[in-house]
């Protein structure tokens, strides 16, 4: 039977027919959907951990145990499991263990653009990329069979266009879950120097065989077109592209296993060919490697190292006919992402904003209180860094900076990395004030249960961490709840906890918008005869409201009666909703 | 490019539904026995952005993504969408555009003008545009949600696919208590 699935729904798919039975994992864009399919099947134990570290942990400890297991994050979660991975690749495995990392050229939904290969060959791992979602089932199937034959953890790599892509994929039967016996070993999973020293030469080891490997394995695989003299090595999705373009026409060395490199392999189809090409997105990894056999060939002098490749851009670079398409002259404003209507995190960051205070931001949907009108962040860094980076900032700019500066983190994010920042602020004193934006969900990757909900993947009901005493037991004694959407108490607490002479933290508590339980009030109006366009509803950039014929209007569909801008207009313009 | 590849792009604001629209199109084709690849972005871009889904389908398809000049068809689901992703269209393809405006935020906030001619625009300059009022068809059928289901119905006009395998695909995309309401503004995009 064949379906048609998105990327990750095909490694979730290669999971259960592996026989896989443990995952857990952060969500993180775009490699989220792999656990959430996952949690679909009941032979699969699914989890969302707080962080990527305790996932890869997690992951461990069941391998360890003689499971199947298998953790998945987004390129920059690997920052966060690197700990345990780097290790991990001495320990190697019990049951097979692989870690799913997705990448994001182009930065779809990304902080930065890393290239997670650099870590396979860091920590010494082999990784596996496909280049749709047929291959990514297949690859992962094969990435546990890996794990166990090198006793060692795989890593599969995916990028946005593998892991939002759908294709038809051919279902397999699924094997019994694999549990393995568990032997107490302390030389293989004591990781103290002495068994780490005699750890390293194995890891050397392995990392020679699987280079063998990597000349004959089909995951490499050579199609030589008759008389061609240019030869292409390419993987993951670059490799569809040059089908695209050169169909069968071109000798292509398609890498599947790409980490480590073959050798002999590549010589050889050197050899076969008067112009190597390498083609990869991000850094010049298979590149570099060609060049330390000693071979010429052209890749980053000709290719951008910067952004995503498509088939016209690969066209463009190889001299290849352009398209033609139309450019019309006059220009579309951008149209960015924006805070939904009734976004619970409006609220706040229009005080912040009017207080002009400096605000330390954090990853999540509140990292667009940085955009116009509100412009109220100062800083976004990565998961947690709102925290520790605002107890530098105030030891750097003393006293009084305290008195200005916050920072901004959401209920998820806290409980993945901004617990020990917090403790840091207490431990090391400033008087500094976190905000946690609670809106009871991870809400940017597409409402993910986390440690604070009370709820767990499946939707059944789990321990609710209660962040004030969480907050409390970190050291810090003034912790206060606001609702947001009540902008003079929200401003009240925000001018008394920054003025306060010790740390505190405010949580804005108040679900998403978008969350199903929460039922949207009847759409505000505006009257026009009241409406003076005075713009101060405009600043609170809600999409519902917009200027229309001179006045201001706020779109019915879209708008949940928050009541935000009603508080805001001095008129009285504003009506509707729950007051009728 | 693979020559019998065809390429549909459906544009158009994060929350307008296209999803739903390229999970019928991809059952369809698949239920043709077409090779057919859907490609997304999710994540950001979903909170009131613009988004854009891909649908390829020929023998074989190999690339997942759709690039300047190459789309038969994009079914653009605002207006001033339409105008962003003109230039994807390939020569001798056709724009068919629901004829809201959905403001983004430069224009809320005055940074920049609506461009309310955009169509005309593109007509001008030879693109063959197909501009229809979506949204009262799709609360005639019953909801404005159904607006992406009624420009699919003026899609299925367009591709020589009979109705009747519209009609089963579009059963199998959504709930079973919103299959009516949805066949009703399928046909009221089709007629």
């Amino acid at each position: 039977m064949k379906k048609l699935m998105l990327g990750n729904e095909a490694v979730a798919r290669g999971m259960l027919e592996a026989g896989c039975s443990i995952v857990s994992s952060y969500p993180g864009t775009p490699s989220t959907e792999i656990t959430e399919y996952a949690a679909k099947y009941d032979e699969i134990y699914c989890e969302w951990a707080p962080n990527e570290k305790v996932a890869c942990e997690v992951a461990f400890g069941a391998s360890l145990a003689g499971a199947r297991s298998a953790c998945c994050m987004k390129h920059v979660g690997l920052n966060v499991a690197a700990d345990p991975l780097f290790t991990l690749s001495y320990t190697g495995v019990n049951g097979g263990l692989v870690l799913c990392v997705a990448d994001d050229p182009g930065m779809h939904s990304s902080q930065n653009e890393q290239d997670s290969r650099h870590y396979a060959k860091a920590a010494k791992l082999p990784m596996l990329e496909p280049s749709d979602a047929v291959e990514a089932k297949e690859f992962t199937k094969l990435a546990f069979a890996l794990s166990e034959e090198y006793d060692t953890p795989v890593i599969l790599r995916t990028c946005t266009r593998i892991a939002h892509s759908q294709c038809s994929v051919e279902l397999e039967e699924p094997i019994a879950a694999v549990k393995k016996e568990y032997v107490k070993n302390p030389q293989k999973y004591i990781m103290a120097p002495a068994n780490a020293i005699r750890k390293h030469p194995v890891v050397e080891e392995r990392t020679a065989k699987l280079v063998a490997l990597a000349e004959n394995t089909e995951l490499n695989k050579v199609e030589y077109a008759e008389g061609s003299s240019l030869g292409i090595i390419t993987s993951g999705t670059c490799y569809q592209y040059v089908k695209e373009l050169y169909g069968d026409s071109v000798s292509v060395l398609k890498l599947g296993l790409v980490n480590p490199l073959p050798t002999k392999l590549i010589l050889d189809f050197a050899s076969r060919v008067d112009r190597l090409v390498v083609i990869e997105e991000l850094d010049p990894v298979i590149e570099n490697h060609c060049k330390s056999l000693g071979l010429s060939v052209d890749g980053k002098n000709i290719f951008p190292i910067c952004g995503e490749f498509s088939q016209s851009l690969i066209a463009k670079v190889m001299g290849l006919e352009a398209k033609e398409y139309v450019i019309p002259e006059e220009s579309a404003p951008v149209r960015p992402p924006v805070m939904c209507a009734g976004c619970p995190h409006r609220g706040l960051f229009y005080v912040l904003a009017k207080k002009k205070i400096t605000v330390l931001g954090d990853i999540g949907c509140y990292t667009l209180g940085s955009a116009a009108p509100l412009n109220a962040i100062d800083s976004v860094l990565c998961m947690g860094a709102s925290v520790s980076g605002l107890h530098g900032f105030n030891k750097a700019s003393g006293a009084e900076a305290e008195k200005k500066t916050v920072a901004v983190i959401g209920d998820s994010t806290f409980m993945h990395s901004g617990m020990t920042g917090l403790a840091n602020i207490a431990y090391n004193g400033t008087n500094s004030t976190v905000i946690i934006v609670d809106n009871s969900i991870t809400g940017m990757t597409g409402h993910q249960q986390n440690p604070t909900t009370g709820y767990n993947i499946k939707g059944d009901p789990a321990t609710k961490i209660d962040l004030e005493a969480l907050c409390h037991a970190l050291g810090i004694n003034r912790v206060r709840v606001v609702d947001p959407y009540d902008l003079k108490a929200t401003e009240k607490a925000i001018v008394e906890e920054i003025a306060a002479d010790e740390p505190s933290v405010i949580i804005s508590r108040r679900p998403c918008a978008l969350l199903k339980y929460v039922k949207a009030k009847p759409a505000l109006t505006i009257e026009a005869d009241k409406c003076r366009t005075c713009k101060a509803c405009m600043k609170l950039g809600c999409p519902a409201i917009s200027i229309k014929n001179g006045k201001a209007v706020i779109d019915a569909t879209l708008c949940v009666g928050c009541g935000i801008c009603q508080q805001l207009c001095a008129f009285g313009a504003i009506g509707g909703g729950e007051n009728e | 490019m693979s020559n019998n590849t065809k390429n549909i792009m459906i544009v158009g604001v994060g929350g307008q539904g296209s999803l739903l629209a390229s999970k019928l199109l991809g059952r369809l084709l698949c239920n043709e026995g077409y090779d057919v690849k859907v490609s997304e972005v999710h994540g950001m871009s979903q909170r009131g952005g613009s988004v854009v889904t891909y649908v390829r389908y020929g023998d074989k398809v190999y690339s997942p993504i759709i690039d300047k000049g190459e789309a038969d068809f994009i079914v653009s689901f605002e207006k001033l969408e339409a105008l962003r992703y003109a230039p994807y269209l390939r020569k001798g393809g056709k724009i068919i555009v629901n004829s809201q405006e959905i403001d983004p935020m430069p224009v809320i906030t005055g940074a920049a003008e609506y461009p309310h001619e955009a169509l005309e625009h593109l007509s001008a300059l030879g693109v063959d545009v197909d501009c229809i009022d979506a949204l009262t068809p799709a609360l005639e059928a019953g909801s404005a949600k159904a607006t992406n289901i009624v420009l699919m119905g003026r899609l299925s006009k367009c591709l020589d696919i009979d109705k009747d395998k519209w009609i089963a695909a579009l059963k199998e995309s959504v709930a079973p208590k919103f299959v009516e309401m949805n066949i009703k503004a399928f046909e009221l995009g089709r007629a």
